[in-house]
């Protein structure tokens, strides 16, 4: 081994090592776990489909995955269709001197804590809270705002709009301005432009951005389980209820592989535009 | 001079906060974090009581199955598991004549529950039920004194439910005439029906802390599964929320706490019992800023005042002690069977 390959391996053995075990070797237990069975209080080691069976195959499990894969989505694609323009915004609009304020105003919820955010928002969602409160003002209402998905939703999305609007204002920045002006030169409108000039070019800092918050957000108990008041599962609540009390690991093992395997689904979808190392 | 200063500061430090001589680490539900519970013993044993909380039988199991011996000194646990967390080598045995459990109410000693084979393993501490809250002035109170009351339309849309699986179905139970005591996967095929109805009726099913704010709120006007342990700390600022046992029973609570097996403290950890049990400890408990509680010492009467005991209905207590059944203690397949239920109950 040459100097080099050796210094190079040198470099990047501490990670290596970090990540082999905090999330290869925890992962290979996990995935071995899922495999066993309960009998009685007691986790049998085995090669048993049984957990993924009953996890994909009985109704009210396979609802909980179905729950998380739709609430992500709508998650993703509402914080996107939130995030670009914002992010633009700030990037064309806003004097270059008063940027970084802008910025700091949009991340600004990011410094409160994620419980206390969404029981704020179960509070201002609530039947006497403040925007039913606005809505009779007009003589509207009530409306069952608290405990729904659309509280989750929007919960994950206030959230998550934030996130992205930082992934894709990082893109949006480094863009020249060259790109635009060409295409008008060649007879392209402001909405042709944007579309077919613009908007590619953004991809991986939007592709980037919606892949971060479709990982975080599947994996979310916290807030389903403020905000949703448990009018449906999610796949993380699933999880959490087979450990409480019960202590089912297996089973509660495969409901994470699956969750793995629907975030390894959905990087494999974004891969060709992913660029990471816009975060 | 700022170094001096800097230095001058470290060396006060410890006059300034004298470190205790020894350590004892309990692994405790939230009760047990409230400082005017523990810094009393703390001060007379020069000890500094590390906890940490836990929620759920079998995750406080897993922490110690993950930790090596002598790093828990003391646990609290749910009555009806003392025994798997015995059988499981995690407690150790504690003289019964340390405790002070003739003091104790009769049917809060639970001998089934904490002595296994002639061996004291834990001690009752606190308990309370899991009925029926309610705002007295959104609901008729009489309706309340009957379950049937809260599936006949008249609520719906006004009530939530506690997110445990064991006191409501337990309570759904105690509706269709069934005992605690005789739910297996048998007996849950009967209340499939009216878990479902419960659900219809209701808006949402939440923790501990979504079913305090809702019901402080008028989210809803009726908490499932409530009790003393939810309206209690709520009790000062609004005297309106209320609750009951109806008349087909509710279910009683109970926890208890014991020695760690493997502890190098034992000492210690016995003396931190004997405090939590003792009338003073009790009456700190009963009032912890987490949740309230009745305590199992009678002697912490004398220590509450009229309002906390008015609280805790301290003199409806040999009623409903009666009426109360414990919590279900479901074998492993009835357990598995009651978290499917209560997945499609919340997946419907």
């Amino acid at each position: 081994m040459s100097d080099e390959r050796r210094l190079a391996l040198a470099l990047v053995s501490p990670a290596l090592l970090w990540t082999l075990a905090f999330f290869a070797v925890p992962f290979a237990a996990m995935l071995l776990l899922s495999f066993a069975h309960m009998e009685g209080r007691t986790v049998v080691q085995g090669l048993s489909l049984a957990n993924y069976a009953k996890a994909l195959g009985e109704p009210s499990h396979l609802k909980a995955l179905i729950n998380s894969v739709e609430i992500t989505v709508t998650v993703t694609v509402v914080s996107v269709a939130l995030a670009w323009p914002l992010a633009a915004t700030i990037a064309w609009s806003v004097p270059a001197r008063w940027q970084r304020a802008a910025l700091l105003m949009a991340v600004l919820p990011f410094w409160t804590s994620y419980v206390v955010r969404s029981y704020s928002w179960a509070l201002v969602l609530g039947k006497n809270g403040v925007v039913n409160q606005a809505f009779g003002a007009v003589g509207l209402g009530p409306f069952e705002l608290a405990s729904t998905r659309f509280a989750t939703v929007l919960g994950f999305t206030h959230f998550f709009v934030m996130l992205l609007t930082l992934t894709i204002y990082a893109n949006l920045i480094q863009l020249s301005p060259n790109y635009a002006r060409a295409a008008q030169d060649l007879g392209a409108g402001r909405l042709r432009t944007l579309w077919h000039v613009i908007l590619p070019l953004t991809l991986p800092g939007i592709v980037t951005g919606a892949f971060v918050t479709f990982v975080l957000c599947i994996g979310d108990y916290i807030t389903p389980q403020i905000l949703g008041g448990n009018t449906e599962l999610t796949l993380p609540q699933l999880i959490m209820l087979q450990m409480g009390r019960g202590g089912n690991f297996p089973m509660a093992s495969a409901l994470s592989v699956i969750l793995m395997a629907v975030v390894t689904l959905a990087y494999a979808a974004s891969a060709r535009w992913l660029r990471l190392d816009r975060l | 001079m700022k170094r001096i200063a800097a230095l001058a500061l470290v060396c006060a430090t410890p006059a300034a906060f004298p470190v205790a001589a020894e350590e004892l680490n309990a692994l405790v539900w939230c009760d047990h974090t409230d400082p005017a519970l523990l810094e009393p013993f703390e001060a007379a044993n020069d000890v500094t009581v590390n906890v940490k909380e836990y929620e759920g039988t079998a995750a406080g199991m897993a922490i110690l199955d993950q930790s090596a011996p002598g790093d828990w000194d003391v646990m609290v646990v749910d009555s009806v598991d003392v025994a798997r967390v015995a059988a499981a080598g995690k407690l150790a045995p504690i003289p019964a004549e340390a405790l002070p459990t003739g003091d104790f109410f009769p049917e809060l000693v639970m001998a089934a529950q904490n002595v296994i084979d002639g061996k004291t393993y834990a001690v009752t501490e606190k308990f309370g039920y899991n009925t029926i809250s309610y705002d007295k002035t959104k609901v008729d109170p009489a309706d309340m004194e009957d379950m049937a009351a809260l599936t006949s339309g008249k609520y719906d849309g006004k009530i939530g439910i506690y997110d445990y699986y064991l006191p409501v179905l337990g309570l759904v139970g105690l509706g269709q005439g069934v005992a605690t005591a005789d739910l297996n996967v048998g007996a849950l095929e009967g209340l499939k029906a009216p878990l479902m109805a419960l659900r219809k009726a209701s808006k949402q099913v939440s923790d501990v802390v979504s079913s305090q704010t809702a019901l402080a709120t008028g989210e809803v006007d009726i908490v499932v599964g409530g009790g003393e342990w939810l309206t209690a700390v709520l009790a000062a600022d609004n005297p309106n929320l209320d609750w009951t046992i109806p008349k087909q029973g509710g279910l009683r609570w109970t926890q208890s706490i014991g020695v760690v097996a493997g502890t190098t403290k034992p000492d210690l950890a016995l003396k931190f019992v004997q405090y939590i049990t003792s009338a003073e400890g009790q009456a700190a408990l009963a009032q912890s800023s987490c949740y309230w509680g009745m305590p199992a010492n009678m002697k912490a009467g004398a220590l509450l005042s009229d309002e906390a005991k008015a609280v805790l209905r301290w003199d409806m207590q040999p009623d409903y002690l009666a009426r109360a059944q414990l919590y279900p203690v479901p074998d492993a397949a009835t357990d598995t069977a009651m978290q499917d239920l209560w997945t499609e109950m919340l997946n419907q």
